[in-house]
């Protein structure tokens, strides 16, 4: 039987046939009527208190999951506010659907009460977006956002929907077949691509794997680690695939880049083949690319051809889905080696090994003095056995945390890679946790970064989520406290947040969560116990940090990765 | 070096502005774009003439957007491509004669009079186009509207030659 629903109604009957859960978000005028139907559904409504920490929940939750993550607001400032997520979500490759009320039809234009032009704004920072202008078209428009953002290289979509449209009548239609004439993402890699991919790696002497976000966005870490292994190649993981394969797998060398390790940085370096997956040659990767990897020839694996060739010219590019194509190259390798071993590349393994030798990633916890972040990562880890999902905020924490958290399976960590946005810890983990409730999810956070987004503290009490918070608390904008006193003569300008204001310990309970604190290094055992023996709510833990600490091992912004800053004597 | 791409887009609102978004922020130039229905109601067809190396982004940045459904890089030796503009000359009394013999050359057709002016309607190969204005200029020019171009390869079918059309 035919059945009339508003907008509205067919807006929350579209979600639910999309399968959601749960959306994020904060109501308006204009989507106001879109929440009187939710009250109804069995989808959970998690109120967020600004509309940035919507759209971080909603990708801290598709993270988690590997499903569609779906954020809410109103029009104008609503919708305006969600668009660090956006692209946030963009550069990452996260699959997110925002649902933006927009003012009445008749009024788009008119400069009208909380209008912006929502379309255009989200146009460069969506993978797509839509404006609905016939209240016929939701349903299907609803399901071409969720297969848009899931499939091929996902990515945020949004669904801009004027008031007028939510209030207007349709007869309920079921989506039909999606219809995209100008997309079809490519899942299987060229068979004579992936053969002479094979080919070209059971050659190599010095090959490396660069794993990148697109292992763990395309399920394929089971399919890596097997074919790293039958291939028997290194494997570094980027900032956005650590956990792609577990740190403590011998042929891991742990990530790259800016601030990655030594041995994962010069092994790239030195390399004669870089069999990249996944991963987009990002400049925090390849620092200057002009001497970057001077020998190797590339192989590049990727679902978005636009990413082949963009930065770095691939002897051979393969354009498919990263875990299909790998199960493409065990098939192809198994052939090749028809039962024989593969290469030993003896050279080549003892020189990484040397290197890993020579050049650890290490720190000093004097017992006395001020609380190391990388100790309080490892002492967490230990505690926890490494099995929780860590969520990161940007800067020195997030770095230390990516370097010391032994990541062992995918899915673990959060962090916001590309767009590097401040204040994403907090909502992330939020979104993370109520997308896998069984798990400890654990932001490690910045002091600066905390108190971009710590509003939504209360969103986590109230919703009960009992996420856990580590606020390292150097009483400073620390990585950039760290350019200034290695490249500014340490001129500090504008990087310090002061030790005593806010107290986190009161604002923490303030919102409704425990607050803990620990000053001392021999406090940081014990207060995380603590922390990780309350599960009833959330938990926000205050470690007074040495403010002069610095990351290293660093390639400073343009330099060459031949150039391993190892220490600040490096730089004298 | 000037490519001509001619992108065939699903005719809906707002595509024009998603491919011209597109070539803003990822910093590619265009030198002139045209669009259009087509044949098919349910497409569009834009001719774009870009500046600069980046061909191969270009093309890969045009079939990332949804409504992207083909693009063709057009070689111009198997192109067939128009222009048409409006030119605006002085036009002395004294030196009309002379001005209309020269424009006769190029078969343009004079479109509008004024007491000191013609305005002459060109249509034809770029290259055609830009000679007149060359030859115009030494009358003086007072004002110029081009189309921007429009592309179409060669229907190559019935030779034997194949065609050699290359498509991203």
């Amino acid at each position: 039987m035919a059945e009339t629903l508003t907008g509205a109604q067919a807006l929350i009957r579209a979600l639910e046939h999309a399968e959601v859960d749960v959306v994020f978000g904060v109501p308006g005028g204009a989507i106001l009527p879109a929440y009187d139907p939710i009250l109804d559904s069995p989808i959970r409504h998690v109120l967020a208190r600004h509309e940035q920490g919507a759209g971080h929940m909603a990708s801290g939750y598709a993270h988690a999951t590997g499903k569609v993550g779906v954020c809410v607001a109103t029009s104008g400032p609503g919708a305006t506010n969600l668009i660090t997520p956006l692209q946030d979500a963009y550069m990452d490759s996260v699959p997110v659907v925002a649902i933006t009320g927009q003012v009445a039809t008749r009024a788009i234009g008119m400069d009208a009460f909380q209008e912006a032009h929502t379309w255009g704004i989200s146009m460069p920072c969506t993978k797509h977006n839509y404006l609905v202008t016939r209240v016929d078209e939701l349903p299907d428009v609803i399901a071409e956002a969720f297969h848009l953002a899931a499939t091929g290289r996902p990515g945020p979509v949004l669904v801009d929907i004027p008031k007028d449209i939510l209030n207007a009548t349709m007869t309920w239609h079921r989506p039909g077949e999606i219809d995209l004439p100008g997309y079809k993402p490519s899942v299987k890699g060229h068979p004579k691509q992936v053969k002479a991919a094979v080919e070209m790696i059971h050659r190599s002497q010095r090959p490396v794997l660069y794993a990148g976000g697109g292992i763990i966005k395309a399920e394929a870490s089971e399919a890596l680690r097997h074919f790293a292994e039958q291939a028997n190649v290194p494997v570094v993981t980027t900032l956005m695939a650590r956990g792609a394969i577990p740190d403590s797998h011998p042929l891991a060398l742990g990530m790259p880049g800016m601030h990655g390790n030594y041995t994962a940085i010069t092994a790239m370096q030195r390399s004669d083949l870089l069999i990249t997956i996944g991963a987009r040659f990002d400049d925090r990767v390849t620092g200057d690319v002009a001497t970057f990897a001077p020998d190797a020839k590339v192989i590049h694996v990727d679902v978005d051809p636009a990413e082949i060739g963009k930065v770095r010219e691939a002897n051979v590019p393969i354009v498919g889905d990263a875990r299909t194509v790998l199960e493409q190259l065990i098939e192809t390798m198994s052939s090749l080696l028809d039962g024989a071993e593969p290469p030993e590349r003896e050279p080549w393994f003892s020189q990484l090994a040397a290197w890993q030798e020579e050049h650890p990633l290490t720190y000093h916890q004097d017992p006395d003095g001020p609380i190391q972040q990388q100790y309080v990562i490892e002492q967490l880890h230990r505690l926890t056995r490494g099995d929780a999902i860590v969520v990161a905020g940007v800067g020195q924490h997030q770095m230390w945390a990516s370097q010391f958290w032994g990541f062992e399976r995918p899915r673990t960590w959060i962090n916001s890679g590309g767009l590097g946005t401040m204040g994403y810890a907090v909502p992330a983990a939020i979104g993370a946790k109520v997308g896998m409730p069984d798990e400890t999810v654990f932001a490690i956070d910045g002091d600066g970064c905390f108190q971009m987004t710590s509003q939504e503290l209360i969103t986590a009490a109230i919703d009960g989520i009992p996420v856990k918070i580590a606020v390292m608390n150097n009483t400073s904008l620390g990585m950039v406290r760290q350019w200034q006193k290695l490249f500014y003569g340490e001129r500090y300008s504008a990087v310090d947040l002061t030790d005593h204001t806010p107290d986190y310990v009161k604002l923490a309970e303030a919102m409704g969560c425990v607050g803990l604190r620990a000053e001392t290094p021999a406090e940081v055992v014990p207060t995380l116990e603590k922390a990780l023996a309350i599960n009833d709510r959330p938990v926000v833990v205050e470690f007074k940090c040495d403010p002069e600490a610095m990351v290293f091992p660093m390639i400073p912004a343009g330099g060459s990765n031949d150039h391993v800053v190892l220490g600040p004597e490096d730089l004298a | 070096m000037k490519h001509v791409i001619s992108v065939t887009v699903e005719n809906k609102p707002g595509v024009l502005a998603r491919i011209s978004s597109m070539f803003a922020r990822r910093g590619f130039n265009i030198h002139s774009l045209t669009v259009g229905p087509t044949e098919d109601p349910r497409l569009s067809r834009m001719t774009v003439v870009v500046d600069g190396p980046e061909m191969e982004q270009i093309v890969k940045q045009l079939y990332k957007l949804v409504h992207t459904v083909k693009v063709t890089e057009l070689d111009p030796t198997e192109t067939v491509e128009r222009e048409i503009m409006l030119v605006r000359v002085n036009a002395e009394a004294s030196r009309r004669g002379e001005l209309l013999d020269a424009a006769n050359l190029f078969s343009a057709k004079v479109v509008d009079v004024g007491a000191s002016t013609v305005t002459f309607e060109v249509a034809g190969e770029p290259s055609a186009l830009n000679d007149f204005l060359e030859l115009m200029r030494t009358y003086g020019i007072t004002s110029l509207v081009k189309s921007g171009r429009i592309a179409m390869a060669k229907d190559l079918k019935t030779t034997t030659k194949r065609s050699r059309l290359r498509t991203a």
